[in-house]
């Protein structure tokens, strides 16, 4: 089948037929990528829900130059032939991604200073990009207890924005779904079915994929804050994964341990519980090296430009 | 009078019955389309009829049909949308409660229009009563041979099941109403895909209001020329208007398309007029969810022409000095009426019926509710008059389903008709309107 053309903020780029506007963008790359909250390629059905990658499509295809008549989800819009897409150049798409951006940010804490996701946060840095310094809104936050799903995982859920992606790993990741969405509008929240845990190899994936600091690692919460850690890229032999995950370490200690994340904030590969809350020790792994964050973030900020290859040792010999 | 489609029969006792429906002919347009009709010449009928769909958006029901994606493997299936839940109308219940056996009927033809051999009626919850009566209905129509395997040996088979919902004003959005159906959280879906391509378990699937599905039959025993000849130019046939608030005589009306909204309003075959003599001040013509108007702008447009019971009409102006027909939910208030209190009210709904899928409708319906109680009970500030107008704004156009925008209209046209009053609350501290 023959490729189709399609246009974003004047660039052009050929794609699959079925690909969405905001896969044909991540082809291009850079700047004029729109950003997503929800979207998750590797979750099935993800995507649609913040609309944060609203984008504007002024002409439908080659044989319909019509525009769309509202702004549309990159994520969940698909190309055809001969589209043009305005996402940056568009002064109606910046304006309404700030709006999205303003109601993300009305009932969140704004608790960054103490909390885990602070430094990778998604939302912290949409709201950089896009957002303002002052707040509109002057009504009472909605706030919800904090709930410990298991041992290793806890869900604060005064912080979520409700993407749905852990559902998706809940539904598509693990064997037995305990993990849902209960109430409706601004009072909805994940919920476990009564505190119920997550007891699945895979579940701590929902850590990852979280956006924003409503599901955080207990094994690493307050230990530090992430951009004081170095992440190294590292592996071991694993029957339940693929073992490749990334160590973010302090001096000879691994703080915690999380998949390897793409330039999206998308994990390269879902990594088990047992890489992920057990193996806390060096001679678990095999160190490759420094991780260079490609995800825009404090993390990824001058980490590692002068380093050509890990040390060996010290500190990665053990006492 | 005018002429009347979906009421005729009502003032027949045990109506209801299915022996008394045939005896005033029920059933006879379901004989006549399994013994002298194929789908497509029914179909045909109905894009000649211009019918459009009554349950808000008016999209024409022949082209809806038509768009069903065929030969594609799967069943079909037909849905009829009985989840009526729009603050203010009241329509589908008073039709469904006293006719049972005419939706029944205009599904059995539909569902053969679009060969489906299994048809659902998903009923608000809240309905009970209502859904019994279903039952007893559908129960009937098994006994006598118009539903199951092979009806009245025509080769043609159809299953009604009738499905209450949880009581989710969502579900009545027809893609969160099938997730509903399958069992599933009542989220709308992202289009496309439509319904028609897929939709009840991945199927092609034709949602229809209840008023819409009532008018098949009629449709084809009097011909669908003869329904286009009703009404005014692309509002053909006739509407349900569910008439409440300050009127002398509240109820379910049928009109002729075309009717002016004054003759309405003030007619004794209708309204009959304000209560206590009162002052008409808005009209909130088509359900909760359309922009609302002032008195001088529902009876004339801003051209000074009359105001008719059309689609057209009633949208004439756009969203400036215009509204919509509908649901057809006819809420009329008088000038003892709190606009900003009514607004509240409103929003409040949409605030606890967003399903919080999306950001703008989750947090902006919450926000505006909010700010409209502050205004209301004397807390409010003139910046957050432009502030609401400004949230509304912000979630129009940019949600996943239609109920983001659902909660915008009425916010922004109640700023842009009345804004005096918002400013009232303001300067006086307090609601005007409280005693």
């Amino acid at each position: 089948m023959p490729l189709f053309k399609v246009s974003i903020d004047n660039i052009t780029v050929e794609v699959e037929p079925g690909t969405t506007i905001l896969n044909a963008a991540r082809k291009i790359g850079g700047k004029i990528v729109p950003p997503a909250m929800c979207y998750y390629s590797k979750l099935k059905g993800s995507g649609g829900k913040c609309r944060t990658c609203l984008v504007k499509v002024v002409r439908t295809s080659a044989s319909d130059p019509r525009p769309m008549p509202k702004l549309v989800a990159s994520c969940s819009t698909l190309v055809q032939d001969g589209m043009i897409v305005e996402n940056t150049i568009s002064k109606e798409v910046l304006e309404a991604r700030k709006h999205v951006v303003e109601f993300l940010l009305i009932n969140h804490p704004l608790d960054c200073p103490v909390c885990d996701q602070a430094g990778e946060c998604d939302l912290q840095n949409l709201s950089y990009e896009h957002g303002v310094s002052g707040s509109r809104y002057e009504e009472e936050r909605r706030t919800f207890e904090r709930i410990d799903i298991g041992d290793l995982i806890q869900l604060h859920m005064n912080r979520c924005i409700l993407c749905y992606r852990c559902i998706y790993v809940a539904d598509q990741l693990t064997d037995k779904r305990v993990h849902g969405i209960l109430f409706r509008g601004d009072k909805a929240e994940i919920g476990t079915y009564i505190d119920q845990v997550i007891d699945n190899d895979f579940s701590g994936n929902v850590i990852d994929v979280c956006p924003v600091g409503a599901l955080t690692d207990k094994t690493f919460r307050f230990k530090s804050r992430v951009w004081f850690t170095k992440p190294y890229d590292a592996h071991r032999e694993c029957s339940k994964c693929k073992g490749k995950a990334v160590l973010w370490m302090s001096g000879k200690e691994i703080l915690r341990v999380t998949a390897r994340k793409d330039a999206y904030g998308e994990v390269e590969d879902f990594i088990c519980n047992t890489c992920r809350f057990e193996k806390k020790d060096l001679d678990d792994w095999t160190l490759e090296g420094p991780r260079n964050i490609k995800h825009e973030s404090v993390i990824s900020q001058n980490l590692y430009e002068l380093i050509k290859e890990p040390p060996r040792e010290p500190p990665f010999k053990k006492k | 009078m005018g002429i009347r489609i979906l009421t005729a029969q009502m003032h027949i006792e045990g109506i209801q019955q299915l022996d008394v429906y045939r005896r005033h002919g029920g059933y006879e347009a379901f004989r006549k389309v399994l013994n002298a009709m194929s789908p497509p010449a029914v179909l045909e009928e109905v894009k000649l009829s211009t019918l459009r769909g009554r349950g808000g958006a008016g999209f024409p029901t022949g082209m809806k049909w038509s768009f069903l994606a065929k030969n594609t493997g799967k069943p079909a299936y037909l849905i009829c949308n009985a989840d009526e839940s729009e603050p203010g109308t009241f329509k589908d219940r008073y039709l469904m409660e006293k006719n049972p056996h005419l939706l029944l009927e205009g599904m059995m033809i539909s569902a053969f229009a679009l060969e489906a051999a299994t048809a659902y009626i998903y009923i608000r919850g809240e309905l009970f009563y209502v859904h019994q009566i279903l039952e007893r209905a559908i129960g009937e129509a098994y006994a006598a041979g118009l539903l199951g395997k092979n009806i009245l040996g025509s080769g043609f088979s159809l299953d009604i099941h009738c499905h209450p919902g949880g009581g989710a004003y969502i579900c009545g959005e027809e893609t969160a109403l099938i997730e509903s159906l399958e069992g599933k959280r009542g989220n709308p879906r992202i289009k496309p895909p439509f319904p028609a391509v897929s939709g009840l378990w991945d199927c092609p699937t034709v949602v229809n209001n209840v008023e819409t599905l009532a008018a098949v039959p009629w449709i084809i025993q009097n011909g669908g020329k003869a329904y286009a000849a009703i009404g005014v130019w692309k509002s053909t046939g006739t509407k349900l208007m569910s008439a409440c608030g300050h009127i002398r005589k509240p109820g379910v009306y049928e009109v002729e398309m075309g009717l002016p909204v004054e003759e309405f309003i003030y007619s004794d075959e209708y309204c009959g007029g304000i209560r206590n003599g009162n002052q008409l001040k808005a009209v909130v013509a088509g359900g909760s969810s359309v922009p609302i108007l002032p008195a001088a702008l529902i009876l004339k447009t801003a051209k000074g022409e009359a105001r008719l019971i059309t689609y057209e009409s009633l949208s004439e102006g756009g969203f400036e000095s215009g509204t919509m027909l509908g649901s057809g939910g006819f809420i009329v208030m008088d000038h003892t009426t709190c606009i900003v209190k009514n607004l509240w009210n409103f929003t409040r709904f949409y605030h606890h019926e967003s399903c919080g899928q999306c950001s703008p409708c989750r947090e902006g319906t919450g926000w505006m509710e909010k700010v409209l109680h502050r205004i209301e009970t004397g807390h409010g500030k003139m910046e957050d008059i432009d502030l609401l107008s400004d949230v509304a704004k912000n979630i129009e156009g940019n949600t996943i389903c239609p109920l983001g925008d659902a909660a915008a209209w009425p916010v922004r046209s109640t700023i842009r008709h009345f804004r005096q009053e918002f400013e009232d609350h303001v300067n006086q501290k307090r609601c005007p309107f409280s005693k």
